[in-house]
């Protein structure tokens, strides 16, 4: 079928089973699933300009119905979804204008391509490492009652920990208290420049740049993980809304594509939502651990042989 | 046990067989209907259509999420 905004020709049908396996990552993970959905498209002949700009459209449909979920079963932290979303929004125009000086220089596909590797692969390392390890600490200890108290609460251990109360610990004003994430103080910049990040990314790669955000989250901010994955999905709402329009009005979207991709994802978010309560936090990292790393095979096949398939 | 996660599975694969004829409809409404105009409005009036893409996205977000909740809903209270 051909898609007249992005001059491709795809399978509708692929966009669909594309769609639906973001939507289980998106529902599970909390991660718009953009490692995915962006090499996808470009396997299918889509330019990386169009795959940014269409993931991003995508997203803002999955991540409205995944957050709905996760706000029911009290998953979200509104006051932390909010500040990321100002940092974030900052992020994302300047990714998006990144991405314009490519189209002008005339080698986007291959500039993205390269930061997209480099980043799926390392985020796959660095929570394998992450989770193995946290794991490994907590096999083999007896199961205490502290320990079902804090299962019970969703809060999660990780063994970045004590880099993280580090990172609470810096006193830069304005101090913000997140009760609802069990932070009883950080720092406000602290909170900016980990959006900011996140919104680059996702303003330079397309999605929600959840693969960026959630361990951040995690790891640097010491959100539990089952709140970081649906204030994640609360703050992608914002931000992605506005990286489609931006993308929009710069020529990047496709929302037809964007629109048949979301009607699987629908179906993929609502089992990927209940699938979260079946899982610890570390088990819920380990298991992300592949995805980038499937990304990023699959944009090395195209930059190898620059053929779709 | 075995019986429950059969049953389950059964309501799945109908719930899903509904959601494909639904798709199947909504793929001939949007691209056949809505197509040409999105594309002279991405090439003639991009605010617009930048407004336009995230309503659109908004919107079918929230009405498919309503009706494959109402359909799930339905097909697991006949089934029981």
């Amino acid at each position: 079928m051909f898609f007249p905004i992005s001059h491709t020709h795809i399978n509708p049908f692929y966009l669909v089973v594309v769609g639906f396996v973001i939507g289980i990552l998106g529902g599970f993970f909390g991660v718009g699933g953009s490692f995915i959905a962006g090499p996808a498209l470009r396997l299918m002949g889509v330019d990386w300009n169009f795959a940014v700009g269409t993931d991003l459209a995508h997203i803002v449909g999955k991540s409205i119905v995944a957050a709905r979920k996760h706000r029911s079963l009290g998953n979200v932290d509104l006051k932390l979804g909010m500040i990321m979303a100002l940092g974030t929004i900052g992020g994302a125009e300047g990714g998006a204008q990144l991405i314009q000086a490519l189209k002008r220089a005339g080698n986007v596909n291959s500039g993205v391509s390269w930061v997209a590797i480099v980043v799926y692969i390392g985020i796959s390392v660095f929570m394998l490492w992450e989770s193995h390890t946290t794991l490994k600490l907590h096999k083999g200890r007896s199961r205490t009652v502290s320990d079902a108290k804090a299962a019970a609460s969703k809060a999660d251990h990780s063994a970045f920990g004590s880099v993280t109360k580090k990172i609470q610990g810096i006193k830069i004003w304005p101090m913000v208290s997140l009760p609802t994430s069990g932070i009883p103080e950080i720092s406000l910049w602290t909170i900016l420049l980990v959006a900011l990040i996140g919104g680059f990314f996702s303003g330079f790669l397309g999605g929600g740049a959840g693969y960026i955000r959630m361990p951040s989250l995690v790891y640097v901010l010491g959100i539990p993980t089952h709140l970081a994955v649906g204030t994640d999905l609360f703050e992608i709402v914002i931000s992605a809304s506005y990286g489609t329009f931006t993308h929009a009005i710069k020529g990047n979207v496709d929302i037809l594509i964007a629109l048949v991709m979301h009607t699987g994802a629908v179906i993929g978010a609502q089992i990927g939502v209940v699938a979260t309560q079946y899982f610890a936090g570390p088990k819920i990292r380990l298991a992300f651990v592949p995805l980038p790393l499937i990304g990023a095979a699959i944009v090395i096949y195209t930059l190898a042989t620059g053929h779709k398939l | 046990m075995k019986q429950d996660a059969a049953k389950s599975l059964r309501v799945f694969a109908l719930e899903l067989a509904i959601y494909a004829v639904f798709v199947a409809v909504y793929f001939f409404l949007v691209l056949h209907l809505l197509g040409g105009w999105l594309y002279r409005l991405e090439v003639q009036h991009r605010v617009v259509y930048a407004l336009v893409a995230i309503l659109l996205i908004a919107g079918q977000a929230v009405v498919l999420d309503a009706v494959t909740t109402a359909l799930f809903r339905l097909i697991r209270r006949r089934w029981r």
